[in-house]
């Protein structure tokens, strides 16, 4: 099944993994594709590490992703990048965004945050390590909460997901209210991939 | 049309399409979702019972009128509705009635990893297990004709990776058959004295034996033949992995793993040169294979716990480990779940960690009140355990054990089984110190009603059981209520109670933050970091809000996070957390 594609999303609970992750399956499904994903709730959401699995092609049968086998990590924060990274195939792409969240772990460990881990990451993965400001840019177009569809952006562009189907998707997932400013956020984001 | 569903939402579908009109359930992941969809569509009666053991039971007289029911629950759940499944085994059912298994491999939100098809063999139901959504939508339909057509339950497994996976679904349109509702007198059949039940266990052993028949010629069992030098059976998600791994090796996938088919088993090994069974956590299919005197490969390379994917399967038929890059050699700090910013269980815990109390715990989202640093919780069993087991390490240590302990256990936990626990600790003396965290919610498992939060799950206002007066009616002369966020009050509250010979309640109150957050204006709290000393002791209420600023050299509130809860405010010594 070599025409399958992986791509993991990871983040913090809260970050709106899951709500991204359903966006990416829509517009997946839209293209015509088998897609299965994959993630978990109840305790393991409380806050913690969150991720989910995406998966798609002809046929997909298996929702999770291997380790070494992902052709895209899609990470909502770095740390979640570094712990996550295990997972990347050789030649595959991380995009991430700018955001550090201090796990209150490491005020009662000797396992601290890592001091530069956007420069860890970068040094590993080089080109392949797409480093993106999207709360910043997120900012500017005026609504926090567009973030992620910046980052959707990159992702989808790197993946060479048509626009047509990730717009349709965007239209049919988020608040009607916030559709123009969510199309320019992903055509932000884009724009960032090259 | 084609829609991307999770298996939950796949099941909540077909029920409706084939008729079902009926549901009861307690909430618990991974299974929640099936209820919550399936209250969504029209015509239809969902109910949250106060446990699993009653939802089977308000199911079972559903289906006795002659309605198809579901029962649906997570792995643990069945445990509590043991009871009445043995027996309505017997009994049959006349309608349809289906009960829903969610289990839990890997144990991502639960206190075991039980394997519940062994339920089926031991209760004598049959069960069908999918391995996507397009299959659970058609399971759930094939459950209900299977009940109906042989009189009986019918189990549909579920795990956690079908109820949370997502896949593509084709929508059918809705095929009602009609029920025929009415009042049925027939004791032989539905009371099960001695002498009835004697010739229904008799019924049972004819219906397994017809049901063993139907399996083999059943078309969701199927040999799928490619490469005959290996043979895979599966069932589930397992199916989906060894699929995924090993695309031109032979499978029989089950889509009924109890009973199973042996001639369609015996036929497939003969077509095979080495035959595996992959299923995650016990043999069970295994064991019954090697009954049939059929040799085969399962438990001797796969592994007995957690969950499987894909490389684990691959990696166990062949024997050869991945080839990983290692990592980058940096440790990454651990992101376990933690209670969320402005929880009202957060200072409680706090305050239960300074004193040094034992606490017996129970199950919900305040089982989290074990993660340093609160580290406030010295055990957790099962559902409503905690009074018990309070009760049981007094009666063994003494009244000095009573005086430095107490149980805790949220309402709906309360409602569930904690309410038996507190008769016995009045009933035989006790001098147990009793903590209600009432927060008007089962939260965990993603906020749904109760008997104690005045709404039903169809949207309807209800009465609200009254805690307090519960109980002070089963006994317990001293009950109080204390305001979750005072800390100051919870400490001396704690104390006395605890120094009182009697069974006591103390009822802390306050809502959900999930749900406050949506019904009032949230304050906000921020660091005066003139006043901050930099002592740290406000981390050690383990706030996701709270964190040091970029040099260490000061505390810093994450002003997105925070919901002006306070905690973090009163244990400050210097009042350097003021509001915005």
């Amino acid at each position: 099944m070599s025409e399958v594609k992986n791509i993991l999303l990871v983040g913090v609970g809260g970050q709106g993994v899951l709500t991204a992750s359903e966006i990416l399956s829509e517009a997946l499904m839209l293209e015509g594709f088998d897609v299965k994903k994959a993630e978990v709730h109840g305790m393991s959401q409380r806050g913690g590490s969150v991720n989910s699995h995406l998966r798609y092609g002809e046929k997909v049968f298996s929702p999770l992703i291997e380790e070494g086998e992902a052709d895209m990590i899609f990470s909502f924060e770095l740390v979640e990048a570094m712990r996550f990274s295990k997972y990347l195939k050789e030649g595959g792409f991380i995009v991430c965004s700018n955001e550090k969240i201090v796990p209150n772990s490491v005020y009662f460990s000797n396992i601290k945050y890592p001091k530069d881990p956007a420069s860890a990451l970068k040094e590993a993965f080089g080109k392949h390590f797409y480093l993106i400001d999207a709360v910043q840019i997120a900012e500017e177009l005026g609504n926090i909460r567009f973030a992620n569809v910046v980052l959707l952006g990159t992702v989808s562009h790197l993946m060479k997901i048509s626009d047509k189907s990730m717009k349709e998707a965007i239209r049919n997932m988020v608040p009607s209210k916030t559709v123009d400013g969510n199309l320019k956020a992903f055509q932000r984001g884009k724009e960032l991939a090259g | 049309m084609k829609v991307l569903m999770s298996g939950n939402e796949a099941i909540a579908r077909g029920a409706y399409e084939c008729g079902v009109t009926f549901a009861a359930a307690y909430p618990g992941t991974p299974s929640t979702e099936i209820t919550e969809e399936f209250s969504k569509y029209e015509g239809v009666y969902a109910e949250w019972s106060p446990n699993e053991k009653v939802a089977l039971e308000v199911a079972i007289g559903a289906a006795l009128a002659g309605a198809n029911a579901l029962a649906v629950m997570k792995h643990v759940g069945v445990n509590v509705a043991a009871d009445p499944l043995f027996t309505v085994s017997y009994t049959g059912t006349n309608g349809g009635l289906v009960v829903i298994s969610a289990d839990d491999p890997s144990l991502h939100s639960s206190q075991n990893e039980q394997d519940n098809r062994n339920y089926a063999r031991f209760a004598k139901i049959p069960m069908l297990e999918p391995s996507d959504s397009g299959e659970a939508k058609d399971f759930i339909k094939l459950a209900f004709r299977l009940s109906r057509e042989f009189d009986t339950p019918v189990f549909l497994r579920s795990t956690t990776r079908l109820s949370h996976s997502k896949s593509v679904v084709e929508l059918q349109e809705v095929n009602r058959s009609e029920e025929v509702l009415e009042i049925r007198h027939h004791p032989q059949k539905y009371v099960m004295v001695p002498a009835n039940a004697r010739v229904r266990r008799v019924a049972v052993e004819e219906r397994m034996k017809k049901l063993s028949a139907f399996a083999e010629t059943f078309p969701e069992n199927r040999i799928e033949m490619k490469d005959p030098s290996v043979g895979i059976i599966a069932a589930g998600m397992a199916y989906s992995y060894a699929r995924e791994a090993f695309p031109e090796y032979s499978f029989l996938k089950l889509g009924m793993v109890h009973p199973l088919p042996a001639g369609l088993i015996r036929e497939f090994a003969g077509k095979v040169d080495k035959l595996y069974v992959v299923e995650e956590l016990d043999p069970f299919i295994e064991d019954q294979i090697r009954a049939l005197g059929i040799p085969v490969t399962g438990k001797e390379v796969f592994p007995y716990t957690n969950e499987f994917d894909p490389g684990i399967v691959e990696e166990s038929i062949t024997g050869k480990k991945q080839d990983l890059k290692p990592l980058p050699p940096v440790k990454i700090p651990p992101r376990p779940p933690n209670l969320c910013p402005g929880c009202p269980h957060r200072g409680l815990f706090y305050v239960l960690g300074k004193t040094k109390t034992f606490v017996a715990g129970d199950i919900g989202c305040y089982t989290l009140g074990v993660q340093p640093p609160l580290s406030a919780m010295d055990s957790t069993i099962a559902m409503g355990a905690s009074i018990g087991v309070n009760i049981g390490l007094e009666k063994a240590l003494g009244l000095d054990f009573s005086r430095q302990s107490v149980a805790v256990i949220g309402d709906s936990t309360f409602m569930h089984s904690g309410v038996t626990g507190l008769m016995d600790a009045v009933y035989n003396k006790g001098s147990n110190t009793i903590l209600i965290l009432d927060n008007r919610i089962t939260a965990m498992t993603g906020r749904q009603e109760n008997p104690g939060t005045g709404h039903t799950l169809m949207g309807e206002e209800t009465r609200e059981v009254d805690l307090e007066a519960l109980a002070r009616a089963i006994g317990v002369e001293h009950v109080r209520k204390v305001d979750s966020y005072d800390l100051e009050a919870l400490k001396e509250a704690i104390k006395e109670e605890m120094a009182r010979p009697e069974v006591s309640v103390v009822i802390t109150y306050n809502p959900c933050m999930l749900i406050r957050r949506m019904k009032f204006d949230i304050k906000k709290f921020k660091v005066n970091e003139d006043k901050c000393i930099n002592c740290g002791l406000c981390l050690k209420v383990g706030c996701p809000a709270v964190v040091k600023n970029e040099d260490e050299t000061k505390s810093h509130i994450v002003e997105s996070l925070c919901t002006g809860c306070s905690v973090c405010a009163q244990v400050c010594p210097k009042d350097a957390i003021e509001l915005v």
